[in-house]
Parts: structure tokens; C-alpha cells; sequence
């Protein structure tokens, strides 16, 4: 049958499983959208391209699927552009197709001609410009194949008009793709794993570092049985939240950071790490010179790039997560660390001490207290998208996730404006769950656009900004580091609730801690869309704090007792030194 | 220390610029790389030379590796190998030093290519230190323009660089160098 190449855009789609698509159309992308009729995928109109490529990044999060957006040439493609290195630096796989100017135009600066494949390059796993039609039904496929094979990853397809409008006699290949050059499922070598099982029989003080490697792979039960069998604490990453049941008695929490004390210190004096399916970000690790120094690290990842960047290991396997532990798990003998577990709940005490639940707020209503009666109302069983910044620390520090792939959050970018586009993106994969949007009150406003999209699209979100009228984290860097001078950091904010009622939306202005719970109840018993802000504490800080550069040791503790907060010098050189980052 | 990759990449518009942007992106410095065609008209091949640590070398190999486009990678310094590089040299030549650069030029096995009123073009191909010294003995006469094509380099033997099916990597099987 005779297709022309902005219909084969569609077919690729329905045959890659895709139901929805993320886009906003353009002169350069029309004959593919005017294909777009005549097929049952749905469409959502964003308010500005960078939300749809938030939107398909959240969708592919919360689903594991192949998140799709699509865009016009130029401005449409740049626009994506935020949204790709998001989606690059977490590992979310997303297929973002651009419209490009006639293959004819191409290079003659025409109107909105950007080039998009020279642009997208270093943010997406692969790109193509497809100029011949005959040659789109192939890379659709190998686009798909690419985004979603080994470490998954965004990759853009910019097709150029006429390509579009051309016909071919469509024909969809179904052999399993083999590409040249290609090899997505590397295999763990049995030496690698016999090392590995020494350091494991022999370690003291293991620690397991829980990384996103594991939602992606789907290696929860292996992760939980590695763990219960050798009796290894378990601490997470940010995008590792969700991957070890945060109640679970061996869950430590967060590291790095703003992880807690009692965590970071575990690494510290641990003799061996595990590091399952994590990349040794700097946000984890502090300074790499003074990281786990007597610890033997064992590093199970699938990209072999990322082993040695950051942190030179011990042992390397280089394998899907499940795969590996599928073959460790039988022949890891039962460990008995319960000195070193009972060492760590001792030092827990302290930071439990330190915890701003058990300090008396003093009539203010403080973020951490928000982000805790979250929780509390909605039993931990919400899937949350959160934005960046302080309240995404708090989130993290205070909702504790017991499933895989219900915190959606940007973490290797820090993408501010990811949370409201994200969320959009998480219903239409999870309509059956309840999603809550966090964000500040500055990358709030970055995409707040999306209410329109949200509206339009009858989805239900349930939207908790919290305001203190200030780019929270970067005041907090100034404060500590920079001598209070708050340099471009308090805000301006129109009032939410009215920019909600502009768009129909219901919502709630929440001042007391008394009504955080009664009003999130009040929001999850009203139907369709409803935004609270909470109009929280000004110069709140997230405790604790190792500064960018300082290494996991040197921690800003919060102050107990009515003392004052102790950055010492050391720490302000780390955190505005050459090796902050 | 130097390090001399070859690397077998699809002969394909833009896999240049590909290569070019990951060592810009990753922040790894090269001292020359070439692209040449290769018996296998849809395979390009490329000698990139680094000078870094043995560490650096293999997270460079590794970063080509996961390329979509790359074939194979192989750090070839520490094999049996043939390096080449080729200068083509305008060294300053009035009558009375004329005489000596030919007999320099005999005794290196390079080859004159051009003559000039002033000046001879002198092409020279030998390893990358025989071209180093040889072109340090013409600096004496005025070096008037230069230039080097950058390392190429095959590894001696009748052993195939590169046999898709029992290539380690290609099957997926990775040795990293660690501490342990």
C-alpha cells in the first residue's frame, strides 16, 4: 500500500505500541500532522515544546515505555531541546520527531531552519535527519529499538518536508533489528563475578547503593533478595528512590548531598560498596578523593563508560542489573552484618535528634512539614513528580516511596519547570493513580503554561506549589556560602490560586500547619485538577548539607538547642571552590 | 603516554562530527585523527592518537564503543604495529644549501616533489618520530610552510584486526581494567 512519509510516521507509531504523543504543530512538520487524522493515537497540544518533551520523558518513567513528542523545525525542535537532556542524563528513552525545511532549503538558512541534528547531538543517545523517504520506515524502527535497548535514552528523528510529503510503497520489516555497530545487552564474564563474590564473602561493613539502574532494569525482587540474604544495608539515590522499599528494615535512605548524616557516613566507613546500576554522581559521592576510603567498590552497570569515570572500582560488571544478580544471588552465602547494621542505627539516633519533625516549627509553617503530612494524607501510596530544588530535597528526605517508578523526578539535569509537564506525562500513562505535582514557586512559573494542557486534556492532577517567594536552594548556597548576599533570588509571585482560577481550576492557599492535611484531603476528594499553595517558611534550609566539592564527612548539621549553624571554612572554600560543582 | 586507537565506523554522513563532538563533549584532548576508506566500502577507518593514562585510554575506547555508529575500537599502542605519518615540508633552498637538503633527504628516504626559485617541497612518510627528526634537521634551512597528515596505523600479523562474530565486545563481553 502507497503511504506517504508523514502517514509512515504513523504507522511506525502504532506498530512501536505508541497510544499517545506529545506535540505542538509547525509549518515545516504539517503533512505529518495532517496524516495525523486518519490515526488512533492520541494527541496532546502543549502550551510550549519544552513541556512536550517533559511530558513524553514522565510518561516513559512512569511506565517503562517509549515516551513520544513531537515538534516544527527551528524554534519547535530548540524548544525540545531542555527536555531531551533531561531525558538524556536520567536515562528516560523518549523519540522526539522534528519537521526539517525541504531537503532542497536545507543549509540555506530558510525560515525556521535550525540544525537539529547538529544541536540535539550531545543531549540524545542517537539522532537522524531523513531526507528520503525510503529511509524513514528503517529508522523508525532503529529509533524505537535505540531509545529503549541497553541504557535507555532519547533519540530524535528530524525529517525534512518533502520527505514527509513523498510516497513510497510502505513496507514494515519484522526481523529483530541488528545494527553493525550497535550491542545493547552486554553479558557479565564469569571472572568478574567470581571476584565479586570474594569481596562480598569477605566484607565487614557492606553498603548497597541503590540506583536508577535498578527501576530501569526491573531488578527489584534480585536487589531485596541480595540484601536480605547477605544482611546489606540499602542507600538510595535520588533516582534510586523507589527501588528498595523505603519501610524495609534494611532501607537506610538517601545518600549523598542531602542525605542523612548517619547514611553518608555508612559509605564512609563501609569496606565494600555495592553499586547497583548508579553512575558515582557528583551529588552522591562529594569529593572523590576523600570518598569511601577504605571501602572495595563493585560496580554493576550496564554502560560501560561508566565504569572508572568518577570512581576508580574494584570490580566491574558490566551487565544488565537483573542479569548479574540472577547469577550472584544463588551462590551469596547468607552474611551476618548485624555489629555494623546496629553501629549504623546508633548513629541514626543523632540525626533523629537533629530532625526538624521533632523541633518545634514556632507557628511557621515549614516545607519538610508539608512534604511529611503529604505522606501522611496520602497513605505514601501517591506516584509524586517533583520539581527542583528545596522542596525536591525535602520530598525526598520526608515521602517515603515503597514502590518502583512513583517518585518522577529530574535528577542528573535538575531541570527546573520539569515537575507540572512531567506529571501531565505520568497520568496519561497511569491514569489509575494518583499523581501529585511539587514544585517551588520558581520552576513553577518555567512551565506553568501546562495548566492549559491539563485543562484541555480533562487530566487529573493533584498540584502542591510551595511558595517562599524565593529560589529556595540557591538562596541556601548563598547564605551558607556567599555571605547572605541574595543576589537575583527573592521572587515576585502572582497568587497561584488565581492563576488556578483563570483556568478553571479549583484551588486552596494553605498558611497553617493545622490545614495542611484537611485541605490535601479536601483536594484528593475533589474531582479533576486542583492546585494548593502553601505558603511556607521564607529562609528554610534543607539539612543536612555536604557543600559541592566537600567531601561526604563534612556535613552543615542542623543546628540543636538554640545554637547557630556551623559552615566552617573548610566547607566555604569547598562549596565556592574550584572543585565545587 | 600515547595512545593509538583504530576505530572501524560506519562510512555514514555526520560520523565525524560525531566523534569530533564526544571528544569535545567529554573533554578529551587528541593529538591527530584521520579518516580513510578501507577495503570494505561501507566501513571508514580512523587512527586516533591521545595522550593520556592507560585509565583514560580505555574510558575513551569505551565512550567510541557505545557509539551507534562505531564498529570496533582497538588501542593498538602496546601491539606489533606499522604507525605512518606523512609531511609534506617547504623548506627554504637557495643554490648553496640546495646541495645539502638533497643529500639530507637521500639519507632519510624522503623525496623531493617540487622546486622552486627559493624553495623545495620535501615529502617525507616514516613513523612519527623519524618524521619528528627528520623535520628538526630542516628547521636549520627555514621551514616555510608544513604539514602532517596525523598518524595512521595497522597492527603486523595475519590476524584480522576485527571478525564481527568473535570480537569480545561485539558479543558483548567486557574486561574493564579495575584495581581489584
Amino acid at each position: 500500500m502507497k503511504r506517504t512519509g508523514g502517514q509512515i510516521v504513523w504507522e511506525a507509531l502504532k506498530r512501536e505500541g505508541v497510544d499517545v504523543i506529545f506535540g505542538y504543530p509547525g509549518g515545516a512538520i504539517l503533512p505529518t500532522y495532517d496524516a495525523m487524522v486518519d490515526y488512533d493515537i492520541h494527541h496532546v497540544l502543549v502550551r510550549h515544546e519544552q513541556g512536550a518533551s517533559h511530558m513524553a520523558d514522565g510518561y516513559a518513567r512512569a511506565t517503562g515505555k517509549v515516551g513520544c513528542c513531537i515538534a516544527t523545525s527551528g524554534p519547535g525542535a530548540t524548544n525540545l531541546i531542555t527536555g531531551l537532556a533531561t531525558a538524556m542524563l536520567d536515562s528516560s528513552p523518549v523519540v522526539a520527531i522534528t519537521g526539517q525545511v525541504g531537503s532542497k532549503a536545507i543549509g540555506t538558512d530558510a525560515f525556521q531552519e535550525t540544525d537539529v541534528t547538529g544541536v540535539s547531538m550531545p543531549v540524545t543517545k542517537h539522532n537522524y535527519l531523513v531526507t528520503d523517504v525510503r529511509e524513514l520506515p528503517r529508522v523508525m524502527r532503529e529509533a524505537f529499538y535505540i531509545a529503549r535497548s541497553g541504557r535507555p535514552g532519547p533519540v530524535l528523528v528530524d525529517i525534512a518536508k518533502d520527505a514527509q510529503q513523498a510516497s513510497l510503497e510502505f513496507e514494515w520489516d519484522e526481523r529483530p533489528i541488528r545494527l553493525r555497530g550497535h550491542r545493547p545487552q552486554p553479558r557479565a564474564v564469569s571472572e568478574s563475578i567470581a571476584k565479586a563474590l570474594d569481596m562480598i564473602r569477605s566484607a565487614k561493613r557492606p553498603v548497597i547503593l541503590a540506583g536508577h539502574g535498578i527501576v530501569l532494569s526491573g531488578a527489584y525482587r534480585e536487589v531485596r533478595e541480595f540484601a536480605e540474604k547477605t544482611n546489606t544495608p540499602v542507600a538510595l539515590t535520588l533516582l534510586g528512590i523507589g527501588a528498595f522499599p523505603r519501610s524495609h528494615p534494611l532501607c537506610l535512605g538517601p545518600m549523598g548531598m542531602h542525605g542523612e548524616a548517619y547514611v553518608n557516613r555508612a559509605i564512609q566507613e563501609s569496606d565494600l560498596l555495592l553499586a547497583f546500576g548508579m553512575r558515582f554522581d557528583d551529588r552522591v559521592t562529594g569529593n572523590l578523593k576523600m570518598y569511601a576510603p577504605h571501602a572495595r567498590k563493585i560496580h554493576i552497570e550496564i554502560d560501560p563508560t561508566e565504569v572508572n569515570k568518577n570512581v576508580k572500582v574494584d570490580v566491574a560488571i558490566i551487565s544488565d542489573l537483573k542479569d548479574a544478580l540472577e547469577q550472584i544471588n544463588p551462590l551469596v552465602e547468607a552474611g551476618d552484618h548485624s555489629e555494623w547494621i546496629a553501629a549504623i542505627q546508633d548513629w541514626m539516633q543523632d540525626t533523629h535528634a537533629r530532625d526538624i519533625i521533632r523541633q518545634d516549627p514556632g507557628g511557621k509553617l515549614l516545607s519538610p512539614h508539608v512534604m511529611l503530612d503529604l505522606w501522611k494524607a496520602t497513605e505514601g501510596n501517591a506516584i509524586t513528580v517533583s520539581d527542583v530544588g528545596q522542596h525536591q530535597m525535602y520530598e525526598m528526605q520526608y515521602y517515603g516511596h515503597e514502590r518502583p517508578k512513583t517518585l518522577i523526578t529530574s535528577g542528573g539535569l535538575g531541570t527546573m519547570g520539569f515537575a507540572l509537564p512531567a506529571a501531565i506525562g505520568t497520568k496519561m500513562g497511569r491514569p489509575n493513580e494518583e499523581v501529585w505535582v511539587v514544585a517551588g514557586d520558581g520552576g513553577f512559573q518555567m512551565t506553568m503554561a501546562e495548566l492549559a494542557t491539563c485543562v484541555q486534556e480533562n487530566i487529573e492532577l493533584k498540584i502542591a506549589v510551595v511558595n517562599n517567594n524565593f529560589l529556595g536552594m540557591v538562596r541556601q548556597w548563598q547564605e551558607f556560602f556567599y555571605d547572605k548576599r541574595y543576589a537575583a533570588t527573592p521572587l515576585f509571585n502572582p497568587d497561584f490560586t488565581k492563576i488556578a482560577g483563570a483556568y478553571g481550576i479549583p484551588s486552596y492557599k494553605v498558611t497553617q500547619r493545622a490545614d495542611v492535611i484537611p485541605t490535601i484531603q479536601q483536594a484528593r476528594n475533589t474531582p479533576g485538577t486542583v492546585l494548593i499553595e502553601f505558603v511556607v517558611e521564607a529562609e528554610e534550609v534543607v539539612y543536612p548539607m555536604v557543600p559541592a566539592g566537600a567531601s561526604l564527612s563534612d556535613m552543615i548539621r542542623r543546628p540543636v538547642n538554640g545554637t547557630q549553624t556551623q559552615v566552617t571554612d573548610d566547607m566555604k572554600q569547598a562549596g565556592i571552590g574550584a572543585g565545587s560543582v | 603516554m600515547k595512545h593509538t586507537l583504530v576505530a572501524l565506523v560506519e562510512n555514514k554522513p555526520g560520523v565525524l562530527a560525531r566523534v569530533a563532538g564526544l571528544f569535545r563533549r567529554r573533554n578529551f584532548n587528541i593529538d591527530s585523527l584521520t579518516v580513510g576508506t578501507t577495503e570494505d566500502p561501507t566501513i571508514s577507518r580512523m587512527t586516533i592518537v591521545v595522550d593520556s593514562t592507560v585509565a583514560d585510554a580505555s574510558l575513551v575506547e569505551r565512550n567510541l564503543y557505545k557509539m551507534v555508529n562505531v564498529l570496533f575500537v582497538q588501542d593498538i599502542s602496546s601491539e606489533p604495529s606499522v604507525t605512518r605519518d606523512l609531511a609534506l615540508v617547504k623548506v627554504a633552498a637557495n643554490a648553496e644549501k640546495r646541495a645539502e637538503i638533497i643529500q639530507l633527504v637521500d639519507i632519510y628516504k624522503a623525496r623531493i616533489v617540487d622546486v622552486g626559485q627559493t624553495t623545495v617541497i620535501v615529502e617525507m612518510t616514516g613513523s612519527p618520530a623519524k618524521v619528528d627528526q627528520f623535520i628538526q634537521l630542516l628547521e636549520q634551512f627555514g621551514i616555510r610552510e608544513m604539514v602532517r597528515t596525523g598518524l595512521v596505523a595497522m597492527k603486523r600479523g595475519d590476524e584480522p584486526m576485527f571478525q564481527e562474530d568473535t570480537d569480545e565486545h561485539a558479543r558483548g563481553e567486557w574486561r574493564v581494567i579495575t584495581n581489584g
